[in-house]
């Protein structure tokens, strides 16, 4: 029989995380600090929402780009919260996720030979939507000393005259890294300098415990080089609705527009009601997650300076990158040792690249109560490495 | 500052005084000091439990009985809501607006011990001109709290 695969895909690794998971879930009393989602319900008012629509009957196709009242709301809360201003109506539609978005990007903007740099440890979906897009993917490696914030040298370093596209993924999972308005004036120079795109995924955008997050599509000449991903999934704590939204110029909306419309037709109308509802009256619920997660990170940070962990104070996301280099482990092997010694679950800095060597990556979407006694196993733990260490 | 420990601490009494300053990015110093001035003024009440007899298998009975009354010249309901939160069977008493005055929850060991404070003091005093008594049959939710078993946390490690 011939092979029935495209030899694209087969050179795709398959996420390291599941298999760790699956591990996880097989263990009686482990707990995990591991995932990526709110611990949040979604408000109920939004629940209710969706719920209503459904009661209503409103089971149909939206049209392709989205409920014309929740794009309306998406327009007005991109400018009262980052004072972006897109027209609803040509500049922006509604994704299934904002994973769907980061697909549709790279499949409207990459011809083959296009090189897309992607900042690493970044989520583990840019690279194999590059690669599936024929797009040749050029990793700029994050470091711990710059608070894995992407600087001017280094991205200017890593242009090439192929360069087409610079995925910008801040505020950062795995690592928490915010790249405040500084930070974001000094690459915006060398993008417009060296003509290239930006997909900006800021769908931690409200997850920021410094400073209001600030969109690098608010900054002179760069609305127009942007595509903006963002959606409802953390700041609405609403994962499993599948909902999210890409915004940017018209030319390359449009065209994305025309893959979501032959790959998915729209996105779930359920969700999209109770979206308008989230932008409507969710205000006060995000600040409330905010101010709760904001509460666990100093929790968190505090328990790791406690046991002499070095960690760089992450501002965004609900994620901390303690690093683990001191124990002469790999971040795979630290946190396999973690898991069968004291049953706490963190994923390993490799699972977002190669630069997440030497850290882990612990998320605070979990009560006080399950972090107190998650990290105080991780106490445990690195004390007797360090005992066995000096008894060696 | 006030606000922020009210709001926490009224969710879960029980944290420690060095978490809570932790979480809240406060030093511990200020947080214990206006934990106790506001115990001093009055703000702070108590630290109660939340108690599920049902499950403690304790048999109780909770009622809330709307009253109506004569309101006192010169004194309005106060008096007459005194003489009732006086006696310690009384949970809570609350002045409502609508169709009656009073709301008075009640916690007895059986119904008989219920209907008999609402039947020989409650109904006996001057100033009170009916009640009506609802029983609990079931309680779902109660200071804010869910009775029901907290759900597992369902949720997988994607990235």
């Amino acid at each position: 029989m011939r092979d029935p695969l495209s030899k694209v895909i087969k050179t795709i690794e398959p996420s390291g995380i599941r298999k760790f998971f699956d591990i996880v879930s097989e263990m009686e009393d482990a707990i995990s600090l591991g995932v990526g989602e709110p611990d949040f319900d979604t408000p109920w008012h939004i629940r209710d929402e969706g719920i209503y629509s459904l009661e209503k009957g409103k089971t149909f196709y939206t049209s392709n780009a989205g409920l014309k009242d929740l794009k309306i709301e998406i327009a007005k809360f991109l400018k009262r919260r980052y004072d972006l201003q897109y027209d609803y109506n040509k500049e922006l539609f509604v994704t299934v996720g904002g994973s769907e978005a980061i697909d549709v990007a790279m499949r409207a903007m990459l011809d083959p030979g296009d090189e897309v740099l992607i900042p690493q440890p970044s989520y583990v979906s840019y690279l194999p939507c590059c690669v599936l897009a024929n797009g040749t993917p050029v990793i700029i490696e994050l470091k711990a000393e710059n608070e894995f914030r992407l600087t001017a040298e280094e991205l200017e370093a890593a242009i090439t005259p192929k360069t087409k596209l610079l995925v910008l993924p801040f505020p950062n999972n795995p690592t928490g890294a915010v790249m405040e308005k500084k930070d974001l004036e000094a690459i915006a120079e060398i993008i417009i300098k060296h003509d290239i795109f930006v997909l900006s995924d800021e769908i931690y955008s409200e997850l920021t415990y410094l400073d209001n997050h600030v969109s690098i599509a608010s900054l002179p000449g760069m609305k127009e080089r942007t595509i903006v991903i963002n959606g409802f999934s953390k700041s609405h704590a609403m994962t499993g609705w599948r909902l999210g939204y890409a915004c940017g110029p018209e030319v390359v909306i449009k065209q994305m527009l025309k893959i979501h419309q032959f790959a998915i037709m729209c996105a779930p109308t359920t969700s999209q009601y109770a979206a308008v509802e989230a932008l409507k009256n969710g205000d006060a619920d995000v600040t409330m997650m905010r101010e709760e997660y904001d509460g666990r990170r100093r929790y968190v940070l505090k328990r790791f300076r406690e046991m002499g962990l070095s960690c760089f104070e992450p501002f965004g996301a609900f994620y901390a990158f303690p690093s683990i280099s001191e124990f002469g482990m790999t971040s795979e092997e630290f946190a396999n040792e973690l898991l069968k010694k004291q049953k706490v679950a963190v994923v390993p800095g490799t699972a977002f690249g190669a630069s997440g060597e030497g850290f882990i990556r612990i998320s605070y979407a979990y009560s006080l109560e399950d972090l107190r006694e998650a990290l105080g196993r991780v106490e445990a733990f690195v004390t007797e490495l360090r005992e066995k260490r000096a008894g060696n | 500052m006030r606000e922020k420990i009210l709001t926490f601490i009224e969710k879960n009494s029980r944290i420690d005084i060095k978490e809570l300053s932790v979480v809240l990015g406060v030093d511990e110093a200020t947080v214990m000091n206006e934990l106790e001035s506001m115990e001093q003024e009055g703000i702070i009440c108590g630290y109660h439990t939340l108690i599920n007899w049902d499950k403690a298998g304790v048999e109780k009975v909770t009622a809330l009985i709307e009253v109506r009354v004569t309101p006192q010249r010169g004194m309005g309901f106060d008096k007459v809501a005194e003489r009732i939160y006086n006696y310690p069977e009384v949970n809570s008493v609350y002045l409502i607006s609508g169709g009656f005055d009073l709301m008075v929850t009640l916690e007895g060991k059986t119904l008989r011990e219920i209907s008999q404070f609402v039947s020989d003091k409650l109904s006996a005093l001057d100033q009170v001109l009916s009640t009506k008594t609802n029983f609990i049959l079931k309680k779902y939710k109660d200071h804010g709290t869910v009775m029901a078993p907290k759900a597992k946390d369902e949720r997988i490690m994607m990235a």
